[in-house]
């Protein structure tokens, strides 16, 4: 088995079997799309127009909140220093927690979106784009995560910091994800979500990788 | 043959000493601080004697010798940071880190000024304070990552080692603000494009185009005056911690 794949695994295993994270990610996402309704009066047709920027705030929110096991638990008990001294480049180490982060924090929120689209009066077209906006969106948000997350590691209270650091730079994920649900020419905005997904995910291992190198010094 | 084993010093490695840094610069100090208010003095005046009212807007446009220079600075700022930033992770230049520090409130303030009278502008002529409009959005979102960038500096302890670290995150966000500008033009609607610095030449008059400049460079000249004063503070602040630690140590200071 590569190093990389063994990554992967313990990655996976230990979010997995550390208790109810996924499930309270995933609650959290449904209340905070639960609550707008009541702030903003149950009307179906204006919930129907502005459910799809609910739905990304609740997501954006819910993925900022599983931020912080991406790495402290790894840096307090000191696992980030040995995987520094491991053979597999640290950037590598930092894609494959990126790729198991997404896999037990964005996919359960797709997961959950009919919730939200029942709740929010969503129709079955948006809907459809929803999904797709979310898969193509939640990528360079995990990424954009990922580079905050390291860069606050070593801070006591980084996780007050974090999302501080992360909404500015996540603002065109949520213009192109919202837009290429609403917006006429929403083909375009679609690629250009997958676009920064993929620039995202290029970039942030290897400035992840280097903030925490600079961090563990 | 012992010239060959000394260390060779040029100009940039004495400058890495923060020591040296100040006593080399702080002679550029007073002839800046007089250079920038002869020049505050000159692009006022201008400003508000020797230029003329616009036929449409009146005096407000006057606003604009204040607005496009903190605006330009705005950027300019962070584009020193990431120079900054560079001379840290490429060089690991001990005043890079100073220089990236000292700028970070600057350019917060410069981006918050640059918004400011942009809202006392666009009431009068535009009708509203603010509008989501692209220019406007990525200037704010701007100043958020100014403001990130100063609380992240105050969260760290160990400030060596933060430098680094914010050098990396500093990077990442130059990257991006062309992608945050680029995204939100999209929804561009109010805000004018490029008007002086453009291929066929400014599309201003020569009466409204000089107290511009002058002021244009008055600003440039306070943010590097500012800068040079602020990198010394740092240097005596991180001096007086040095001391201090070394004091609360028991060691003699």
């Amino acid at each position: 088995m590569s190093a990389f794949a063994a990554m992967l695994r313990r990655e996976l295993r230990l979010s997995l079997r550390g208790g109810g994270d996924v499930l309270t990610l995933v609650l959290f996402f449904i209340i905070v799309g639960a609550i707008v309704p009541f702030a903003v009066g149950p009307d179906r047709t204006l919930l129907a127009a502005i459910a799809p920027g609910i739905v990304w705030i609740a997501a954006f929110l819910a993925m900022l909140l599983g931020l912080e096991r991406l790495f402290r638990p790894d840096h307090e008990d000191g696992a980030l220093v040995l995987l520094r001294q491991a053979e597999l480049p640290l950037s590598a180490i930092v894609a494959a927690k990126l790729i198991v982060h997404w896999l037990v924090s964005a996919v359960p929120l797709l997961l959950a979106t009919p919730v939200l689209a029942v709740l929010l009066a969503m129709d079955l077209d948006s809907f459809g784009r929803t999904m797709i906006s979310l898969a193509l969106g939640t990528p360079a948000l995990a990424a954009f995560g990922a580079i905050g997350a390291a860069v606050t590691v070593s801070i006591r209270r980084g996780g007050l910091i974090a999302p501080i650091l992360i909404a500015p730079l996540s603002i065109p994920v949520l213009i192109f994800g919202v837009g290429s649900i609403t917006s006429p020419q929403s083909s375009a905005a679609t690629l250009f979500l997958a676009a920064l997904s993929l620039m995202a995910l290029a970039l942030a291992p290897f400035a992840a990788a280097l903030a925490i190198s600079s961090a563990e010094d | 043959m012992t010239a060959d084993t000394e260390p060779k010093l040029n100009w940039w490695n004495r400058l890495a000493n923060p020591g040296q840094f100040v006593a080399w610069t702080t002679p550029l100090l007073w002839p800046l601080t007089i250079l920038t208010a002869v020049l505050f003095v000159l692009g006022l005046w201008f400003a508000f004697f020797n230029s003329p009212a616009d036929y449409q807007m009146g005096d407000t446009v006057r606003i604009m010798y204040v607005h496009v220079p903190n605006a330009w600075l705005s950027q300019f700022v962070y584009a020193t940071m990431s120079v900054s930033a560079l001379g840290t992770l490429v060089w690991r230049h001990p005043m890079a880190d100073v220089s990236m520090k000292a700028a970070a409130p600057l350019g917060a303030l410069f981006t918050a000024l640059a918004l400011f009278t942009g809202a006392l502008w666009g009431r009068p002529t535009w009708g509203t304070f603010w509008e989501w409009d692209g220019r406007m959005t990525s200037t704010l979102v701007l100043l958020l990552i100014y403001l990130g960038l100063v609380a992240l500096w105050r969260a760290f302890d160990d400030q060596l080692r933060a430098a680094r670290i914010i050098a990396v995150f500093t990077l990442v966000g130059a990257i991006n603000i062309p992608i945050i500008k680029f995204s939100v033009d999209w929804w561009s609607t109010l805000h004018q494009p490029a008007s002086v610095f453009r291929p066929d030449g400014p599309r201003m008059p020569g009466s409204i185009l000089v107290p511009l400049f002058v002021m244009f460079f008055a600003f440039t000249f306070l943010f590097l005056t500012l800068h040079l004063k602020a990198m010394h503070t740092e240097v005596k602040r991180r001096r007086v911690m040095t001391l201090k630690r070394r004091l609360a140590q028991g060691g003699s200071a």
